[in-house]
């Protein structure tokens, strides 16, 4: 018997090696997949540290030295570029995971929060660039908002004199920065509610005699955010370091670090870059201890969470909470579309003088005298969203089939290697990669920029598709093969056409996030690959508005249609297919 | 050679814990039951057999169909049929490619389509070709996926708890249905249920697995 035993296995271990050999190729893609996403963050790491230790034989500087440091501590807008860059980033996580939380607790599972997250989804793939314009068109002392209550209610007919774009406190930056996670954080949660059985729990708390919101977060709060704790720190790290948003609604004098290093980067001077790149380190330690701190604060929330739970309080102010959760909610949502509605009025204003609501009149010569350039633009960029996302998409598909056929598992370990380029700041790294370009001597161009929109598309698009393609019924797969079909015959007949709805919105998830891309795209292109993203954001400086809506519109339809897309192919594709009529 | 289904010292085991171990013969046209509560492994011997054991189980013994050790071969070349209590009807087929995906390949169009057309005239669903699998009634699905079965020409049947999903009445007309198919094409069926009526009616041995420990 145990002869037999050992027999088998060896027969099994033969197999296997058999089967490796036919299929080279499948079980070598995770490794392969990991190295394209992970090897460009280590290299721009390595490429990082050298710069801002004084080595930079491009410059013909060698070290180690410590003056790129010195030299960092000696300019003078540090402490506040510095702070800045914290207080917005931690400010923007709080308030966006606060208010998606509350409305959460409050909402959830009722009619009202089923309309708002049906308006939130294609809100998430707005870019982020495009959101902040038309947040600074509407709140701007001349912007949409202040024009429609003038003169009536203000008295105003000139735009009064304050700062509200580009305030020294980055508030407006941070506003910006919220509009947009909190879409992000909400539909994470949505999904990670799924799986926590969460009505179930609410309704034995109030049975209980506990209020709604205190009830939820009481006994699903804890469980949601366990499964939502990565993309909370994504936010977190990226609200640190992000560069668009701060350009465009970020205080200027001095700007927040990243904004800083970027300029740096940008200078002639190739000695500005040791201290770029030591800015750069200081940007990530930055982050590693914003994160470690909201780790520490996880730890004091939970402890006096459980006191609270201990405490049996029921909740008094519970409808009150749940309203301004709502109104905030609202807002935000508004926000974001009264911004596209300001800069798609701004695309085809003639003159539109102050207190004045509406233009004059109504024009094409804004699109006739941008539009050739920002549709050369657009060709660019949907020339490397495709070849990215479609590139992006067959490297997760068959790294979800390799894990199908070879029975991987996935650890909670791996899941954050996912995360990893999105946790590591741009700053820190793309810089490092730029330099480490030029010193092998490597073109900087289209192909590059592909590389390194990999990187950031890679993590969204396999999140997006990872949920739908597991829960693909293994039964089917076999049956299929019960009835003779080879695994790639289970997968092309059965599985991809069953899957299409999320294939195509994994796809438009990473069309959107490459679109989006501005700071991989402006350092890696060296300025030569120009996007409807870097375009965009260039005007910023200028404030022209009727091209910053050209732009804006143009940049937003290129990040929504193809989710118009995987919506619509999908209903026709299987119209007499009530089986995957789901959703 | 020897027709039939032959399990030969069939060990199953999660890990360390032993789950089952069978030896059994199964003739032509015979039946095979083998009933015992959840997590005693019975779907996990199927998967056994269909070659789609998870990598959390180990197993030993042999597996032979009609002669031939199919113990290693791959899921799609062992010509082992499944059912499950699920109709598993691919939902972006009609009924007609349904079958089609099933059927042997070779022979024209024409051939096909008529064999396809014969299958669902045997059990009752004469015309139902493009029809979409979601608008069947449950009797319906499990009619159509035991005709796709069996136009891939099995050589073996199994059968995983393939009728809990259906209501009583309609129960008992698609079990006889499926032992007469089976028993007309002479195939050894081997079939896991919690069931007793299941168990009296497929009329064959039954085993009752306990649970080890």
């Amino acid at each position: 018997m145990i002869g037999q035993h050992v027999t088998v296995l060896r027969n099994k271990r033969d197999l296997g090696t058999l089967i490796h050999m036919r299929r080279p190729v499948l079980p070598l893609l995770p490794a392969l997949t990991l190295l394209l996403m992970l090897g460009p963050v280590a290299a721009g790491i390595w490429g990082t540290l050298l710069p801002a230790f004084g080595h930079l034989p491009a410059a013909g500087l060698t070290g180690p030295s410590l003056e790129p440091f010195r030299a960092l501590f000696d300019w003078p807008g540090l402490p506040r570029a510095a702070l800045l860059s914290v207080t917005t980033g931690i400010g923007a996580t709080v308030v966006s995971l606060a208010v998606v939380t509350l409305l959460l607790a409050g909402w959830s599972g009722t009619r009202q929060f089923r309309v708002l997250e049906r308006l939130l989804s294609p809100l998430l793939s707005v870019p982020h660039a495009a959101a902040a314009f038309g947040l600074a068109f509407l709140i701007a002392p001349s912007g949409w908002i202040a024009r429609l209550l003038s003169p009536v209610m203000t008295g105003w007919d000139r735009p009064p004199d304050i700062l509200i774009v580009q305030d020294p406190l980055g508030l407006t930056m941070m506003a910006g920065l919220i509009i947009k996670e909190i879409p992000f954080l909400i539909l994470i949660s949505i999904a990670a509610l799924g799986q926590a059985q969460a009505q179930n729990s609410v309704t034995i708390a109030q049975a209980l005699g506990y209020g709604r919101v205190t009830g939820w977060l009481k006994t699903v709060f804890p469980r949601v955010y366990a499964q939502i704790r990565p993309p909370v720190y994504v936010v977190l790290a990226y609200s640190m370091s992000v560069v668009d948003v701060a350009v465009i609604l970020g205080p200027s004098t001095p700007p927040t670090l990243s904004v800083q290093i970027v300029k740096w980067m940008s200078d002639p001077d190739l000695s500005m870059r040791l201290l770029a790149a030591a800015g750069a380190i200081m940007q990530l330690a930055l982050v590693v201890g914003a994160l470690a701190f909201w780790r520490a604060g996880e730890i004091a929330v939970a402890h006096f969470g459980r006191r609270w739970v201990a405490s049996g309080a029921r909740g008094k102010c519970d409808p009150i909470i749940a309203q301004v959760a709502l109104f905030s909610g609202g807002a935000s949502v508004l926000a974001v579309l009264f911004g596209l509605v300001v800069l798609a009025i701004w695309s085809v204003a003639g003159y539109w003088s102050f207190p004045d609501a509406f233009p004059d009149g109504f024009t094409s010569r804004n699109w006739t005298r941008h539009g050739p350039s920002a549709f050369a633009a657009l060709g660019e960029t949907a020339f490397i969203a495709i070849v990215v996302a479609i590139s992006v998409l067959v490297l997760t598909i068959g790294c979800l089939e390799a894990e199908y056929r070879h029975g991987l598992r996935v650890t909670q370990r791996a899941v954050w290697l996912l995360y990893l380029p999105l946790l590591v700041p741009q700053t820190a790294f793309l810089p490092g990669l730029q330099t480490l370009m030029l010193g092998i001597g490597a073109e900087v161009g289209r192909i590059p920029v592909m590389l390194a929109h990999l990187v950031f598309v890679l993590p969204y698009v396999f999140l997006s598709l990872s949920d739908p393609f597991r829960a693909w019924d293994a039964r089917t797969g076999t049956v299929a093969a019960a009835l003779g079909a080879s695994p790639d015959g289970v997968l092309w007949r059965v599985r991809l056409p069953m899957l299409l709805r999320p294939i195509l919105t994994a796809l438009a998830v990473g069309l959107a996030v490459s679109v989006g891309q501005y700071l991989p795209t402006l350092l890696i292109g060296g300025g030569r690959v120009a996007t409807l993203t870097t375009e965009a954001v260039a005007l910023a400086s200028g404030g022209d508005r009727r091209a910053i809506g050209v732009y804006g519109l143009m940049q937003t339809g290129a990040a929504l249609l193809p989710f118009a897309m995987a919506l619509l192919i999908p209903t026709l594709v299987w119209r007499n297919r009530k089986g995957l009529r789901h959703e | 050679m020897n027709k039939g289904l032959f399990l030969r010292n069939v060990e199953i085991s999660n890990g360390a814990q032993p789950l089952l171990t069978l030896s059994h013969d199964i003739a032509p046209g015979q039946v095979l039951t083998i009933m015992g509560p959840s997590g005693v492994g019975k779907s996990t011997l199927l998967a056994y057999i269909t070659g789609t054991l998870s990598a959390d189980f180990a197993a030993s013994g042999r597996i032979v169909l009609d002669g031939h050790d199919i113990t290693h071969a791959p899921a799609h070349k062992r010509h082992v049929g499944i059912l499950f209590q699920d109709d598993l009807l691919f939902p972006h087929l009609s009924v007609g490619a349904n079958l089609a995906f099933g059927l042997a390949p070779g022979g024209t169009r024409e051939d096909r389509q008529e064999k396809i057309a014969e299958a669902l005239a045997e059990v009752d669903l004469a015309g139902f070709e493009d029809r979409d699998p979601a608008t069947l009634s449950g009797g319906q699905k499990a009619r159509v996926a035991l005709m796709r079965m069996l136009l891939s020409e099995p050589c073996a049947l199994l059968l995983d708890e393939p009728f809990s999903r259906l209501d009583t009445a309609l129960r008992a007309q698609v079990r006889d249905l499926v032992f007469a198919r089976a028993k007309a094409r002479s195939l050894p069926v081997l079939m896991v249920t919690h069931d007793a009526e299941d168990a009296r009616a497929a009329g064959g041995k039954v085993i009752t697995l306990e649970v080890q420990s």
